[in-house]
């Protein structure tokens, strides 16, 4: 997709006096909506929608032997695909490098942020440890799937139980415990990107916004006594961020950060 | 013809031989997408998408006398039990191509030379059927995208538990292992004209038992166009049936 200069030159001078398109503050996400067990056959599953882009999100649990440098420790596989179902600029084949990078962002977010406590994966030391995959998929594509998939993946995760494991057989049968996964509720971190258009930064971006951007930085933030703690970051795309633009963005973030922690936890452990 | 017995004499969740699955259709879904359908049954939940037509790429695909109708069929990897690795599988290949050729016998892409009308179906929880439900959501998807299309399509799974005639398999059904197993007979139906747009077999049955399967699917097809069309006059809606 490329857009006419005239679109994006009157988006920027828009910006510029504070306004978008669609009416909201720049600093203003769209409406949230989640469904929870929209597959039977997973551990945990959802679908968030945030306006009108919306993502799926499975978690699926299986037995593997540990990581030798974390014999005691369970492991988290992330994947996200970006296919043609989601947007007339997907493709249909091989994954694109964005949902490679989406994946690998929003895996270390969640790892970062130590919500996991991996030593209650193990199952039987050096062994046997529990593997959570969690897979994402775009479902329709109209701007920041970025924050929409990790609010997703946390929300599957937060929902998912354990299936019952036969320690005779040593395998995983088709059957949900009610345990739920060892998560640290306190420790969750959520994502937030922050997009540069012209001279101005917006949250939660429109597709359009997204495009025009300069550049974008995500970041997963948590919660340490009221302040801000983040725990992972990623700059995407060609600009550079200056020393004045980072104290506005990092401005930015301390002014949302409590707003959005508040909702992002009701919608995750609600 | 000396008839023993079958087997199975009632099915595991009480529905009548002739019984489809609660049905759910909502038209619309997508809102970036030309068109856009779920399609329930039971279970098993199918979601497609069109977009185009559009510009082909590859362009070796091209025809340069009418456009192409491209198919790609998907399971969630999470919508089974046994997690299934993200992509497209050989499995979920051949689906795509049958689905293909089901859904070229009834569009008209004549007016669209060179270009493609992509239909991509995706499977978020299944219970068996799923090829035929993503046929079905397809079909409907096709129909909001406006693509000029001769007649509509249905699709269900006829299945032949050991000797019984049975319409919209769940998978409980599909793992029947008495006297002559489980047979799946997917079709799909052209809605006008009646023709056997896709038909599929495993398992085993005799000419007159297969004639019977194939009336069965024509009925269980004309309940389901109901809905269809149904769901296609008030796009947003979920209609049930």
């Amino acid at each position: 997709m490329s857009m006419p200069t005239l679109q994006k030159r009157r988006i920027i001078e828009y910006i510029k006096q504070g306004k978008r398109f669609d009416g909201r503050k720049l600093d203003q996400f769209r409406d949230f909506e989640v469904q929870l067990g929209i597959s039977e056959n997973a551990e945990g599953s959802c679908s968030v929608k945030l306006g009108k882009t919306e993502v799926y999100a499975g978690v699926k649990m299986s037995t593997i032997e540990p990581y030798p440098d974390g014999p005691n420790e369970g492991t988290l596989s992330v994947t996200l695909e970006l296919g043609a179902m989601a947007d007339n600029d997907f493709d249909l084949g091989a994954p694109r490098i964005e949902a490679v990078e989406m994946a690998r962002v929003i895996d270390r977010g969640i790892r970062e942020s130590g919500i996991i406590d991996w030593e209650k994966l193990c199952i039987k030391s050096g062994e046997k440890v529990w593997q959570i995959s969690l897979d994402i998929y775009a479902v329709n594509n109209d701007g920041n799937l970025f924050d929409v998939a990790a609010l997703a993946g946390l929300i599957a995760l937060a929902h998912a139980k354990f299936p019952v494991y036969n320690e005779k057989e040593g395998k995983v049968e088709h059957e949900l415990t009610n345990t739920p996964l060892p998560l640290k509720k306190e420790k969750m971190s959520f994502n937030l990107t922050v997009h540069k258009v012209g001279d101005s930064f917006v949250l939660d971006p429109s597709l359009e916004e997204e495009e025009i951007s300069d550049y974008r930085l995500g970041m997963a933030l948590a919660d340490n006594d009221g302040e801000v703690r983040i725990t992972a970051m990623q700059k995407g795309k060609e600009g550079g961020i200056s020393e004045s633009d980072m104290e506005s963005i990092l401005k930015l973030v301390e002014d949302s950060f409590k707003g959005l922690h508040k909702k992002v936890t009701e919608m995750v452990w609600k | 013809m000396a008839k023993t017995e079958s087997a199975y004499k009632k099915r595991s969740d009480g529905r009548k031989f002739d019984e489809l699955r609660p049905i759910s259709a909502k038209v619309g879904v997508v809102p970036s997408a030309d068109g856009s359908a779920i399609y329930q049954s039971g279970k098993t939940r199918a979601l497609a998408v069109v977009r185009g037509p559009r510009i082909l790429h590859p362009k070796h695909m091209e025809n340069p006398e009418k456009g192409i109708l491209r198919f790609t069929y998907q399971m969630m990897s999470f919508s089974v039990w046994d997690r299934i690795k993200p992509g497209t599988s050989r499995r979920g290949q051949e689906i795509g191509k049958v689905s293909e050729w089901a859904l070229n016998e009834i569009v008209d892409l004549d007016a669209f030379p060179n270009s493609v009308v992509d239909v991509i179906v995706q499977i978020p929880q299944a219970d068996a059927g799923t090829r035929v439900a993503g046929l079905n959501a397809a079909a409907m998807a096709l129909a909001q995208a406006g693509v000029p299309m001769k007649e509509m399509v249905s699709a269900v799974a006829v299945g032949k538990m050991d000797r019984t005639l049975v319409a919209d398999v769940d998978k409980e059904e599909e793992d029947f292992e008495e006297g002559e197993g489980a047979t799946d007979i997917p079709v799909c139906l052209t809605s006008r004209t009646k023709k056997i747009a896709l038909l599929q077999l495993d398992g085993k049955i005799s000419i007159p038992e297969l004639k019977e399967a194939i009336s069965m699917a024509k009925k269980a097809c004309a309940k389901i166009n109901e809905i269809q069309m149904k769901a296609l006059k008030e796009p947003g809606k979920e209609i049930k049936g």
